[in-house]
């Protein structure tokens, strides 16, 4: 018998070209929704869709350069990490959920 | 010794490499047969492309002529094709030949994708892989006409390029938004497509083909999804292409999505070796040369005695269109901790584009200058570290290396005299460092305008200003010019809406490129505004850009701090009936939303409308004649009005129906902005039209039109702007007021903001004058033939419908 660590159970939500460049979209979970964010050069980045500043859906927000600005009140989350980047850096951060892409089809994970 | 016999099938590229990397490492090891499908030698297939342009004939691009087979004793069967492979006994059959093996090398290439649409079968239909294709293209283009090249990767492009050039009307159609998506960034994509553009070549972006259109058993037409049809006489598929295995499938070896090989090039049968873009290794395949060639060294040290250990390729992408330099390596998309350099030209059409991760080159994209491609390509397989050569990279090899190591002022002190530091206009270290000290300036601007260094694009601006404090140390005045735009850029906005107008740009890329963006995509400062700049400028003509707007924008409604949103329908000038407050009424029931309010601007708002919802709550809205009240929007908000003569004993004019007519005349147009208007039927101004926008009182002479009120975060009366005999009037003045301010506002600046910064005089001068004021109205009256449309109405009928749907609900059902 293998014992494996990983215990990440992948879940295909559609295909990466579902998310329109600079945009992202969001995939509902029985603990909130997901946000999964395409930028302007095609990479793909997961996220739970709340801002670390009071909760806005970061899935509404502008997508630019590797960052979202937040819906509410235009927080930069930087979409690798989930982090606020400038003057917010270091404020909380917004969950970082597995991706992956397989084939061009969107695979989440949950742990 | 008797010699082993070496069966090579495909006479291409991998299969006569494979044989000279043999010969070179053991000449007299094997009796080699060649089997060849296309009845010629062995030549450079990618040159066919220059071949297609009529820059080269099929003689300069022979690689082995028979001359090479002779020499080293090669049995060469062109124009014949094995059909079959006899694993067990060792041996190939093609037609009456037979030929067997101790070794075997499969290197059957691939084949063009065919899709599957109707009229794949007419003639005048072609892929581009081979000298036959060449040919029948080059005869279709003799007669001239128009073609249609299906497939926006390299092959498409080149292909459309050497039709181009050989006197057809050629039109890439892509089924992508960016040209060479795989390779380009938008930006470098935005720019190959106008490159292709001057050279004749029309490409057609994110369209669909659907069915090939045919006349007489000849093709006629590519017919889109969209329901257009772009008439042609030659329609080229270069849509991809896929592994030739029939042959190694019917001999029973292991497939995948090619033959796969182990990292000795081995297939499954331990006699049986394929290269090149037939193989698939480590999971990957390959469209391009450079993996073919380690591939064959690999195989050819395993067939010589040697253990060949074949690793896999970095890949990395030049086009070959004369006069376009276009270079792509590694990944642009990255990840964490990415960082982009990005270098703009606009005078020469350059765009540059580094990726740089934890310290080392991950991705360059190269535009209009791709000389240093393949060194960045060898910073990038090598893992060097650069960061000590961040500030130079951008700027190429030679301008690194000889700065290696020093810190970035020691570095530009160690520029040499006649170091380029103005690309555009051709100004080196010296002669601005004459000029400063020379003529003593000590600002930037001073020095643009005696030198024309950074006068042109300012990318070099940062390299210029160094110099300056480097010369002049504490001397050196830093600029106070107008505000930036954003980070992105250092132009303000003035700048980039002149621009827009007077460059002729229409599109975001455009603009981009033209003013010399730092950042591939811009920002969520920038982008909004040259949105709106570009829709104001090119009514009709520019698609907007939906990622570009705020979300209240972009899907019609107004996002609370809980993530739902508001509704609010619009109430021409604050009337409404029983009809639609029923329907109202109705729609709230029926979606259970939470919060009804009447709102500071006479109408109803409807609070807590889920996401999902807002498509059947428009629809319900719609259906009742309500239509959206853009109380989200940078546009035309809420025509406030009071019940003036009407009913009013005071009333001197019909205000609640010119507030009507102005709201139904206007509405839906965008602005730098919001705009609100009101009208008030006497000077008691019951509707508050004196802390408006635009504001309306009626006198008993005519209509008093006041600008420049605020009455939110600021507050400050209207001045009067001017005075209108009758209804028409108003509206014309009104309306060429609107025109102006959404010609000169800068986005976000409120008109009172505006009022302040250009004079009321400037307003008042241009809707007194009356031509100047018939071209303004003329101008708002055009764009709103655009814009009078329900946008509410647009998304039932299904517009961006997946902006509503969730990607998938499947996560909810998974195992927690
Ligand atoms: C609903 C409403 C309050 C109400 O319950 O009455 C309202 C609600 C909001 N106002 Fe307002 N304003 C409303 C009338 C006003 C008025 C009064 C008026 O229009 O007569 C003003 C002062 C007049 C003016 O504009 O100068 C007003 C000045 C503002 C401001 C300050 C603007 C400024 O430049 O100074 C903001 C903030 C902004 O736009 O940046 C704002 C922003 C907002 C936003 C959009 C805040 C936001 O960004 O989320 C609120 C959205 C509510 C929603 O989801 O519907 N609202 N707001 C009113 C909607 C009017 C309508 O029917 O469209
Ligand atoms: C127009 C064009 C431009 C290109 N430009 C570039 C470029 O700029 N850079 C780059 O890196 N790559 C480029 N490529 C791709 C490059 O040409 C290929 O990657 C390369 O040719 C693949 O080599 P190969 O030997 O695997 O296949 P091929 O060169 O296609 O050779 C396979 C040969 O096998 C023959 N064959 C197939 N089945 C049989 C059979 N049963 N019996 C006998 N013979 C058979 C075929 O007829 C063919 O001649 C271009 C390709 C084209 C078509
Ligand atoms: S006054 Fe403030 S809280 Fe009230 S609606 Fe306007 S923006 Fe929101
Ligand atoms: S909730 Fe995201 S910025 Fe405030």
């Amino acid at each position: 018998m293998t014992l494996t660590l990983d215990t990440i159970v992948w879940t295909d939500v559609g295909a990466v070209t579902d998310i329109p460049l600079r945009g992202a979209r969001r995939v509902p979970t029985a603990d909130g929704d997901i946000a999964i964010f395409r930028t302007g050069d095609g990479a793909v980045f997961a996220l739970k869709d709340a801002c670390p500043h009071k909760g806005g859906p970061l899935s509404q927000g502008i997508v630019h350069g590797r960052a979202v600005a937040c819906p509410l009140h235009g927080w930069n989350i930087d979409l690798a990490t989930g982090e606020p980047m400038g003057a917010d850096h270091g404020k909380g951060c917004a969950p970082k959920v597995p991706l992956r892409v397989e084939l061009g089809r969107l695979l989440l994970g949950r742990i | 010794m008797v010699k082993q016999k070496l069966v090579v099938i495909g006479n291409g590229m991998a299969g006569c490499r494979a044989v000279q990397e043999v010969l070179k490492r053991d000449p007299d090891r094997y009796e080699i047969t060649i089997f060849g499908a296309e009845p010629r030698v062995n030549y450079d297939r990618i040159m066919l492309s220059p071949v297609l342009a009529g820059e080269k004939r099929f003689e300069d691009i022979i690689i082995n002529d028979l001359s090479w087979y002779q020499d080293n004793n090669i049995t060469l069967h062109a124009g014949r094709a094995v059909d079959a492979i006899d694993a067990q006994a060792r041996q190939v059959r093609a037609g009456d030949i037979t030929a067997p093996y101790d070794k075997l090398i499969l290197a059957t290439g691939s084949d063009p994708v065919r899709l599957p649409l109707p009229g794949i079968g007419l003639k005048g239909v072609v892929a581009f892989r081979d000298l036959d294709d060449v040919d029948a293209m080059v005869a279709a283009a003799d007669a001239g006409g128009r073609a249609v090249v299906i497939g926006g990767g390299l092959l498409g492009i080149e292909a459309a390029y050497g039709l181009a050039r050989r006197g057809m009307e050629a039109t890439v159609v892509h089924l992508m938004d960016v040209l060479m998506e795989r390779q380009l960034d938008p930006s470098a994509g935005h720019l190959l497509a106008e490159a292709l553009g001057a050279r004749g070549v029309e490409t057609v972006l994110g369209a669909q083909s659907e069915e090939i259109v045919g006349r007489d058993g000849q093709v006629a037409g590519l017919r889109l999804k969209d329901g257009r049809t772009l008439p042609c006489e030659l329609l080229v598929l270069a849509v991809g292409i896929r592994p030739n295995v029939a042959l190694a499938r019917a001999a029973g070896l292991e497939i995948g999505r090619g033959v796969v090989v182990d990292d000795a090039m081995r297939t499954s049968d331990p006699n049986i070796f394929a290269v090149g873009e037939c193989v698939e290794h480590r999971g990957q395949i390959y469209g391009l040369v450079a993996p073919i060639w380690e591939m064959c060294k690999s195989l050819a040290l395993g067939l010589t005695g040697g253990l060949g250990a074949y690793e896999g390729t970095v890949l990395s992408t030049r086009l070959k269109v004369s006069g376009v330099e276009v270079f792509s390596a590694g990944r642009f998309a990255g990840g964490e901790g990415c960082e982009d350099i990005v270098f703009r030209d606009a005078g020469r059409g350059v765009y540059k584009r580094l990726v740089i991760e934890e310290g080392r080159l991950a991705g360059a994209v190269l535009f209009g200058e791709a000389a240093d491609g393949g060194w960045y390509f060898d910073l990038m397989r090598s893992g060097a570290a650069v960061s000590d050569m961040r500030e130079t990279l951008i700027f190429g090899q030679a301008a690194t290396e000889g700065l290696r190591g020093l810190d970035p002022s020691a570095a530009v002190a160690a520029m040499a005299d006649d170091t380029e530091v103005c690309g555009c206009n051709g100004v080196c270290k010296g002669a601005i460092v004459a000029a400063v000290t020379g003529q003593g300036l000590n600002t930037l601007d001073a020095v643009k305008a005696v030198t024309k260094a950074s006068a042109s694009c300012g990318s070099c601006t940062p390299l210029v200003e160094k110099l300056l404090k480097l010369t002049l140390g504490d001397g050196f005045k830093t600029q106070a010019g107008p505000k930036p735009v954003c980070g992105c850029t250092h132009h303000g906005h003035e700048h980039a809406r002149r621009a827009i107008v007077d460059l002729g740009l229409k599109s975001l890329h455009a603009v981009f490129q033209a003013l010399e963006w730092t950042t591939p995509d811009g920002c969520a400062s920038c982008r909004p505004a040259l949105n709106y700049y570009l829709l104001c400028a090119w009514p009709g003509e520019y698609r907007d850009d939906k990622q570009s707007r705020f979300i209240n924008e972009r899907v019609h409604a107004n996002i609370q701090k809980d993530g739902t949103y508001s509704v609010v329908p619009r109430m021409w000038g604050g009337m409404t009936s029983a009809a639609e407050l029923r329907a109202i009424a109705d729609v709230v029931d029926k979606f259970a939303i939470p919060s009804v309010k009447v709102t500071g601007g006479q109408r109803i708002d409807l609070l807590g409308v889920r996401k999902d919802d807002l498509p059947a709550v428009w629809s319900d809205l719609n259906a009742a004649g309500l239509v959206s009240g853009h109380a989200y929007a940078k546009g035309l908000r809420t025509v406030k009005t009071c019940v003036g003569s009407d009913w009013c004993r005071f009333g001197t004019q019909d205000s609640t129906g010119l507030g009507v007519r102005l709201e139904k005349f206007m509405w839906g147009s965008w602005t730098p902005a919001k705009l609100k208007l009101a009208v008030s039927g006497c000077p008691r101004n019951c509707a508050e039209a004196t802390c408006k926008d635009i504001g309306v009182v009626c006198v008993d002479s005519g209509y008093e039109i006041h600008i420049g009120g605020a009455a939110g975060l600021h507050i400050q009366g209207t001045q009067l702007l001017t005075k209108a005999v009758g209804e028409r009037e108003a509206l014309w003045v009104i309306c060429a007021a609107t025109q102006l301010y959404r010609e000169e506002g800068f986005y976000l600046e409120r008109i009172y903001k505006w009022v302040d910064r250009v004079g009321l005089e400037h307003i008042r001068r241009h809707v007194e004058d009356e031509g100047l004021r018939q071209a303004l109205y003329d101008r708002f009256a055009y764009s709103q033939r655009f814009s009078r449309i329900d946008p509410w109405a647009e998304r039932v009928a299904g517009r961006d419908a997946d902006e509503f749907n969730p990607l998938s609900r499947r996560m909810e059902f998974a195992p927690a």
